[in-house]
């Protein structure tokens, strides 16, 4: 966990990505500071996710800069990518992606077993995270056992645990019901906000989207708008 | 809003006189406008006509002559009966955002610039109700979660709104509509 400074948390400056012949992003420039919460909008196909990708330092772009925390992620090598994601990034994933081989309680203790906390305190913490997500299971289930609610319950735990400087959350609520949803998006808003932690929310709901600062919409992989919303 | 409906159900939970009726429209629906005096009044005059509600008593306590209403076996009735049918779908062609998006297009206004700023106000609407503390009120709560998805559907709405206007002018770059059919 580090202090977080006051310069942007998150900058992309003409960052463009394609696969193979499929162009996602075309020269897309965000600035997110720091505690802000930023919906990154748009219909199916418009680069939302490679866009989230990117800016977590996933997917290393073609062209442009990416810079989080002042550091460039285009410049450093994989090993200084994964020590920075580890240490300052939060990560929520659409259908969870948790490690199949750890149980639900190691996956979400293991950002802080990486990071060099005794195995007794990080499963202290990460049943305490797990409880705050309404986790309800077994926590020694594997991942494979989960329903899509579950997996997204433990996959915001374990972008929680260990204090981020920011979360990158690809439809975090998109597996759940409406109310298990919401009060899944409260947790995670209200711990970000409690510790001034920026989060980035890709989402292709409205009712989602309101709970941010600024909405960024996309389409045909540009920025198309955007709408300070606070 | 059933207004006379509404103020029944409000009586149902005890005899009333018009202030408190409108304390406790405006404590049921917090999000909604505010229910006026003189609308509360003409209401319980108009519900006391029709039989649905009596004058209980008249009450001074030391300050204005406040006259407190109670509810009829008719009035209970006319409650039961409006609770036990559904309301009516709401005649959404007839909503501001569709008769400004209508216009906008008709009159050659610049309609993406418009859908993106009634997005942007939508959002900040549904931002202030979501932001709002519950206070454990069911009720509550479901007085604004149906706000909110009536925005979600204005929402979705708009974002057909955009797609339908982007793929009208990509035709229309393609192949020009004739003069007499853009009339």
């Amino acid at each position: 966990m580090t202090s977080h400074s006051a310069a942007p948390m998150l900058e992309m400056i003409g960052v463009e990505h394609a696969y193979r012949r499929t162009v996602a992003l075309r020269g897309v420039s965000l600035t997110v500071e720091p505690g802000e919460v930023v919906a990154v909008t748009g219909p199916s196909g418009c680069g939302k996710s490679t866009l989230l990708h990117a800016a977590a330092g996933i997917v290393r772009p073609q062209a442009g800069a990416v810079r989080l925390l002042g550091h460039d992620l285009t410049a450093l090598d994989e090993p200084a990518r994964t020590h920075l994601r580890r240490r300052e990034v939060g990560i929520v994933l659409q259908f969870g992606q948790l490690v199949p081989d750890l149980s639900v309680l190691e996956n979400v203790a293991l950002p802080l077993l990486l990071d060099g906390h005794e195995r007794a305190a990080a499963y202290t913490a990460a049943t305490a995270w797990l409880d705050r997500a309404g986790f309800d299971a077994e926590v020694g289930t594997p991942p494979a056992e989960l329903s899509g609610g579950q997996a997204q319950r433990v996959a915001v735990a374990r972008a929680l645990v260990a204090g981020p400087a920011v979360i990158f959350a690809d439809e975090p609520t998109g597996s759940m019901d409406t109310i298990g949803g919401e009060q899944l998006l409260e947790l995670l808003l209200g711990a970000a906000g409690e510790r001034g932690t920026a989060v980035v929310l890709v989402t292709h709901d409205n009712v989602v989207a309101a709970h941010a600062d600024r909405e960024v919409r996309l389409r045909d992989g540009r920025v198309e708008a955007e709408a300070v919303l606070r | 809003m059933a207004t006379n409906e509404v103020v029944l159900a409000l009586l149902r939970n005890g005899p009333a006189h018009g202030y408190d009726l409108k304390r406790d429209h405006d404590a049921w629906f917090p999000d909604a406008r505010p229910l006026a005096f003189g609308q509360v009044y003409a209401t319980l005059g108009r519900l006391e006509r029709s039989g649905h509600v009596e004058v209980l008593e008249t009450r001074t306590e030391g300050g204005p002559e406040r006259t407190v209403y109670s509810l009829t076996e008719r009035g209970e009735q006319q409650l039961s009966d409006w609770l036990a049918e559904p309301a009516g779908p709401a005649a959404s062609s007839a909503e501001e955002i569709v008769r400004k998006t209508v216009a906008a297009l008709r009159t050659g206004a610049d309609t993406s610039a418009f859908l993106a700023r009634q997005r942007t106000a939508h959002l900040r609407r549904m931002r202030e109700l979501t932001a709002q503390p519950a206070n454990g009120d069911p009720a509550a709560r479901l007085a604004r979660d149906h706000l909110v998805a009536h925005l979600d559907a204005d929402l979705r709405w708009l974002d057909l709104a955009v797609e339908r206007v982007a793929a009208g002018r990509s035709t229309s770059d393609r192949s020009p509509v004739p003069e007499e059919a853009s009339r």
